[in-house]
């Protein structure tokens, strides 16, 4: 009894301690207790190199190589299609937009881009040059194929 | 004392000024008896800089940001917008203020350009876009003026601060470095061309050149 007792106390101490010990930080948040607000992380730059980006898987929408500040898209018109419409690429030598986009959502292809997919950053997003704060295993299917073991060890 | 006078019948105000305007004629055409040439001269040239002076004082307080949103159609409407551009906002401190890009700085053109903003102070009495939902009406109208004025004036607003001459294309991006060399350097296409919409939203783009 006196055994039992002993270890019902121990055990408590033992968890308020680790309680206490315990400090609730994340990679993302950083120290700054959760019932405070931190200080705003800087703004990074937007990286800009024109250069495209690999797909990590087919059904990916493209990121965005450059910088988009102050694009207007809305009902009075769209800055990308400015480049990336089917009439301006001879002129701009940007990638077309694909042909999906001409698709409604009864897969009938329309004469220009399909209202529902008007709307650019909804999927293509630009990227900013940052570390990322929470790392990241994800390895692409060519990769994981070529694996002597498909699909097991990483 | 009005008794010496002749009570003669209270003549029109009209006449009055006439009488005024030939007596002021007369001392006018006749040579000074009193001043010398050298004071006139020079009481001429001091009340021309005066003149000058004020005349201009008061065209370029017309030409100020503080004057521009003095009107709610521009302190609601294009300078609230332009407020989030990089042309009102950036990293090292330049601002550019309506006259910068909406008035021509050279005189003679600026003269002009405030001739025809007469129209726009009749726009302002009369209510033509005195709420948003007019300002938005009117909105391409207005936009296809301006962009006529840069195209017909080789964006010369622009290029007051943005010359191609002393454009670094290897700071630009690769993009707006290959865009300057093949469009701008050539002389192809002039700043408006793609620059639409920079500082102030865009109006329904149908129809416009380069726009779906």
């Amino acid at each position: 009894m006196i055994g039992k007792a002993a270890i019902l106390l121990f055990s408590i101490a033992l968890a308020s301690g680790s309680l206490q010990a315990q400090t609730l930080t994340s990679g993302l948040r950083g120290a700054t207790p959760l019932d405070q607000e931190g200080p705003a992380a800087p703004m990074t730059p937007m990286r800009n190199t024109s250069e495209r980006e690999i797909r990590n898987y087919p059904e990916q929408p493209p990121v965005i190589p450059h910088s988009i500040d102050g694009y207007q898209i809305d009902i009075n018109g769209n800055k990308c299609l400015s480049c990336h419409a089917r009439a301006r690429i001879a002129e701009s030598l940007a990638p077309m937009v694909s042909i999906t986009h001409f698709m409604d959502r009864d897969g009938q292809f329309l004469a220009s881009v399909s209202p529902r997919r008007f709307f650019c950053t909804e999927c293509h997003v630009p990227q900013n040059v940052v570390t990322p704060p929470v790392s990241n295993d994800f390895v692409d299917i060519d990769t994981l194929l070529s694996r002597a073991a498909p699909g097991g060890r990483r | 004392m009005s008794t010496a006078d002749p009570i003669e019948p209270r003549r029109s105000w009209l006449a009055r000024v006439w009488t005024f305007v030939v007596e002021l004629w007369d001392v006018l055409r006749r040579p000074s008896s009193v001043f010398g040439l050298g004071v006139l001269v020079l009481a001429g040239f001091v009340a021309g800089v005066m003149f000058w002076g004020g005349f201009n004082t008061a065209l370029e307080l017309t030409n100020s940001e503080k004057f521009c949103t003095g009107c709610h159609e521009m302190r609601d409407n294009v300078f609230a917008e332009l407020k989030s551009t990089i042309h009102f906002s950036n990293r090292s401190g330049v601002r550019a203020s309506c006259p910068d890009c909406h008035v021509p700085h050279n005189w003679t053109d600026k003269i002009a350009r405030k001739m025809q903003a007469s129209k726009e102070v009749w726009g302002h009495l009369f209510g033509i876009i005195d709420s948003r939902e007019k300002f938005v009406d009117h909105r391409r109208e207005l936009a296809l003026h301006e962009w006529a004025r840069f195209k017909a004036n080789d964006s010369l607003e622009c290029r007051n601060c943005h010359s191609a001459e002393s454009m670094d294309i290897t700071k630009q991006s690769p993009r707006a470095s290959v865009a300057h060399q093949r469009f701008l350097f050539s002389g192809e296409k002039t700043c408006i061309d793609c620059h639409k919409g920079i500082a102030h939203h865009l109006p329904d783009m149908r129809g416009v050149p380069g726009w779906q």
